[in-house]
């Protein structure tokens, strides 16, 4: 395939989609499905054949349209001039009838969900810019919306250099948590000499609360395909791997679709393009264990050993998968790489502030009325994000606070709504930008429940290699019980801090060493709710060396 | 720890770097980690899953050590030295963060000195009286663990052991045997014998003893020995791999 | 010098063999210059029945198993000025501690049923209640000093009291150690 050959595909795909004069959208990412969606598409599908309209209209399986909280949710759209589009919440099966024959008339309106709230408008879409416009499962769909152009063009008109020096003009960092500049990344694996190199795509997602890369998967896994295959391209791999856990069904399914679809059309595989350059993907499952998202330890089970990290550096881009240089990147920061490639790194750059360059997919969960995915600029104030587009809090509560980061994450109060979203300030704030999640919390909220239930998680999914965290998350998890029971004393929360502590700064891998943030920053910030639930020590006046 | 010459084979052309270790300046090759450079000059690092002759683990965290210019600390088993290197190796930050990983694993399981086979002859009982660990602030565990006799002149407890995989790894790297491993996760993880069948009953076990001999506490020991009997040999390492590297 | 002037000293045995007390005595002749310098005003090796309000020092040997061992502990919190833990069971639970991992059931019946021949049953009355878990002293009182040792030397008991009578603070992890 050359660039002619990938326009006609794209030009083909247009006009078979304007050659139907309605469309209908069903959004069919696992939030929906979970509520129906399928049964959707299925009565749609027979409407249609009932009435014998199939040469006017289409309908169609999309991905995440981003309002989870409304779901199922259904867009009708007509081709023509001036045509309509109308988006539809809490469809059932029963509205499929008057849905349908209201197409092309007046539109259902007790149904109708509006889009001109700040929730739709005040987002910027680069990675979810086909979510819930294209059906996943068609490589023409993605074609179609200009998909697969930037790696054809890559291939056929840029160096590797090329594709990485626009990457690290972009200044993109990796958005998996962590930020590490990807085109730093990038250039250490393409400097090695190292004939064998790998390309990895992380998405074991497991952040409670966070499904920003599953959504990605389950929407537009072309995208992220393509991300790969650049990426391998520009560090001269000629493997890669996509971990992604077990429990994302739909995602594997998709991607597995994507993959053989890919490789037929000669974008995967053998001579990618009539190129000498080669590049294969294959599909590893992680058993659900969270640790596992840790590179090193990613890099072990799909290795076949144990996942449990390893002391870095060795750093992955020198030595990682069977020893050779291997990019690790997020599900997300791939899904970016198309879009910079076509646009260029310094389009990239003009988005998102001058150090947290782009936009970010968020996952609004919790305490708030618009729960769903979101793409946003970066540096965009969290006020922003949870009164405008999240819709603020519901049944007339007052907002307390939001975590983000997840398990690794911090808990920031009202007073820090009007800081702006990037790496850097979210640290100094102390909490973290992470994979995306962000849970909003009411008055109902005790700080100290949240903190025992984040360290929990983290007690069941340490590795157990290293000390601080295997038996420290223990201890931690044991006293913040403790204080929620009513039973500690003051001399219980100076040990659970030292824990913090000690834990922070020891542990072998990230998953210990931010597991005390969820306590850290509700100390920082919420310090009276834990000492309200101390009881008085009756021997504090003692003072002696052993508390 | 005695030290062996080095192999003949060994790459010959390694840079030699300076670095200073506790304020004293110090030579070493270039592939050194800070422990091996620390041993070499006498300066005491506390650690207890590193054994030299093994690959590092990195899982103790004992001897994470403070590097200039970098923030976070560093595990001086398995951080190779370079040029310029500060090193701190027993700071007060750092004797207090060992002492609580101390107290950390004598919480976790049973680890009743006055009892144990190795008492008086134990790596986790030293390292305790070295970092001045003299009583536990963080209540004990309590989790039973099984012993396991099965095994016709050793014996596995549970409760005494603290998860260096020093067992794992000299059984997979120097007896080629991997007849041990960790199932679990967390505070639940657990060395096991081939797939957690009974040690006695393992296929894989040659009986050679040397997951015994470098086991650090009074888990891995062998039958017979009374409270405080158990001696561990473990200078065999070191010169075991020596010799087969000269091979 | 006056019997008001020397120095008080209480010690209690809680849950342990009696060892620490035991290597207390193996002072020898040091026990007659201690009684020089120090009155022991309760303690298992002397006749008083009663703590007095005021103590010095106080020495607690055992861990603590019961009801009784820990209002003793309590008792010697409130009246001790400096509360000593003596002894790795003290310190850590040590062999009584073992039971923790047990069922209280399972204790009593291996006591006082299993391992018994005449009349074997469990005693109903007179005894108090027991703990689960056994703890350390340190995790029911705070305590000023811990000297490890199963039991703790003659020579560590003599130099943790000849340091605290020169107003020094021991430091005994030099010269002692767990299950030393």
């Amino acid at each position: 395939m050359n660039l002619e050959e990938l326009h006609d595909l794209a030009t083909q795909a247009q006009a078979k989609a304007k050659s139907q004069e309605h469309h209908v959208h069903i959004c069919m990412a696992a939030s929906c499905q979970s509520s129906g969606a399928a049964d959707l598409q299925k009565g749609f599908t027979e409407k249609v054949k009932q009435s014998g309209a199939g040469d006017r209209v289409c309908v169609k399986g999309v991905g995440c349209m981003g309002l989870c909280c409304a779901g199922p949710l259904v867009r009708v759209e007509s081709t023509t001039a001036g045509g309509e589009s109308h988006l539809y919440q809490h469809v059932k099966k029963d509205d499929v009838t008057e849905l349908y024959a209201s197409i092309g008339k007046k539109p259902v309106e007790r149904l109708e969900c509006p889009t001109d709230i700040p929730f739709f408008e005040r987002q910027q879409r680069i990675v979810l810019e086909n979510s819930g416009r294209i059906d996943p499962e068609q490589i023409e769909d993605y074609i179609g919306a200009g998909g697969y152009r930037s790696l054809v063009r890559a291939l056929t008109e840029m160096s590797p250099q090329d594709v990485l020096r626009e990457v690290s003009d972009s200044g993109l960092r990796g958005r998996g948590g962590g930020g590490y500049p990807s085109g730093l990344k990038w250039a250490t694996v393409a400097r090695s000499p190292h004939p064998t190199k790998y390309v990895i795509c992380n998405a074991d997602e497991g952040d409670p609360g966070a499904f920003m890369d599953r959504a990605v998967l389950e929407s537009d896994p072309h995208r992220v395909l393509e991300g790969m295959t650049l990426a391998a391209y520009a560090v001269g791999a000629e493997y890669g791997y996509v971990y992604i856990r077990a429990e994302y069904p739909l995602a594997v399914e998709r991607l597995k679709t994507a993959i053989r679809q890919a490789t037929r059309r000669g974008l995967l595989g053998r001579q990618i393009c009539d190129t000498p350059f080669s590049f294969e993907i294959e599909i590893r499952l992680g058993a659900g264990a969270f640790v596992c998202g840790e590179e090193t330890a990613l890099i072990a089970s799909i290795e076949g050993q144990r996942g449990q990290p390893s002391p870095r550096p060795p750093y992955p881009a020198d030595e990682g998968l069977w020893d050779c240089p291997t990019l690790i990147n997020n599900v997300e920061t791939l899904a970016n790489i198309p879009a910079i490639v076509r646009e260029g790194g310094q389009w990239f750059r003009s988005i998102g502030t001058e150090k947290s360059t782009g936009t970010k997919v968020f996952a609004l969960a919790g305490r708030i009325t618009n729960t769903g995915l979101i793409e946003v600029p970066m540096g965009i104030s969290l006020r922003e994000i949870i009164e405008e587009i999240g819709g603020g809090i519901p049944d007339g509560r007052t907002f307390k606070a939001v975590q983000t980061g997840g398990p690794s994450g911090g808990c920031l109060p009202e007073e820090h709504l009007d800081m702006p979203v990037d790496y850097d300030t979210l640290r100094t704030a102390g909490s973290i930008m992470g994979s995306g999640g962000m849970i909003v919390m009411d008055e109902s909220s005790s700080m100290v429940d949240v903190a025992r239930y984040f360290m929990e998680f983290c007690m069941s999914e340490s590795c157990g290699k290293c000390i601080p965290c295997r038996a420290g998350t223990h201890q931690m998890h044991g006293i913040l019980a403790k204080i929620a029971r009513g039973d500690a004393t003051a001399a219980d929360l100076q040990l659970l801090e030292e824990l913090c502590e000690v834990v922070r700064d020891t542990s072998l891998c990230g998953l210990g060493q931010t597991a005390p943030n969820p306590v850290q920053s509700t100390l920082r910030y919420f310090r009276h709710e834990y000492e309200e639930k101390l009881k008085a020590d009756p021997f504090a006046a003692a003072k002696p060396a052993t508390t | 720890m005695p030290r062996y010459p080095t192999p003949a084979n060994a790459p010959p052309k390694v840079r030699v770097v300076t670095l200073r270790i506790n304020g004293q300046d110090v030579s070493a090759r270039e592939d050194e980690t800070i422990l091996s450079v620390a041993v070499d000059h006498g300066i005491r690092i506390p650690s207890l899953c590193y054994l030299e002759g093994l690959t590092a683990w990195g899982a103790c965290r004992l001897c994470v050590v403070e590097v200039a210019g970098i923030p976070k600390l560093l595990p001086a088993c398995s951080t190779v030295v370079t040029e310029g290197m500060v090193v701190e190796t027993n700071s007060d930050k750092l004797k207090r963060y060992r002492r609580m990983i101390l107290e950390l694993l004598f919480a976790e399981r049973n680890h009743v000195c006055s009892v144990c086979v190795s008492n008086g002859h134990c790596e986790l009982q030293n390292l305790a009286a070295e970092c001045g660990m003299d009583h536990v602030r963080v209540p004990y565990r309590n989790a039973p663990y099984e012993v396991d006799s099965s095994h016709d002149f050793f014996r596995v407890d549970h409760n005494r052991c603290v998860l260096c995989t020093r067992c794992v790894r000299v059984c997979d790297e120097i007896e080629g045997a991997h007849t041990w491993d960790v199932m679990g996760r967390g505070v639940e993880c657990q060395v096991i014998t081939d797939l957690h069948t009974p040690w006695g009953e393992s296929e894989s076990c040659t009986s050679c003893g040397k997951c015994v001999q470098v086991c650090p506490t009074g888990a891995l020991v062998k039958k017979g020995t009374a409270a405080g009997e158990m001696e561990k040999l473990g200078d065999f390492l070191p010169y075991l791999t020596q010799m087969r590297g000269k091979q | 010098m006056s019997a008001t002037e020397k120095i008080t000293l209480a010690t209690a045995w809680l849950d342990g063999c009696s060892g620490c007390h035991m290597s207390f005595l193996d002072l020898d002749e040091r026990l007659i210059t201690l009684a020089e310098l120090v009155d022991v005003v309760y303690s298992p090796i002397v006749d008083t029945k009663e703590l007095p309000q005021q103590v010095d020092v106080g020495i607690l040997e055992g861990a603590v198993s019961s009801e009784e061992d820990l209002a003793k502990a309590r008792m010697f919190r409130e009246r001790c000025k400096f509360l000593i833990s003596l002894g790795d069971c003290a310190i850590t639970g040590n062999v009584p501690s073992m039971r923790n991992m047990f069922d209280l059931d399972e204790v009593f019946d291996r006591a006082f049923v299993e391992t018994v021949q005449a009349q074997p049953q469990r005693p109903t009355e007179g005894l108090p209640q027991l703990l689960q878990p056994v703890r350390p002293i340190h995790h029911v009182v705070p305590v000023d000093l811990v000297v490890q040792g199963c039991p703790p030397s003659a020579d560590t008991i003599w130099y943790v009291l000849t340091e605290l009578m020169a107003g020094r603070a021991p430091d005994p992890t030099q010269i002692t150690r767990f299950g030393a």
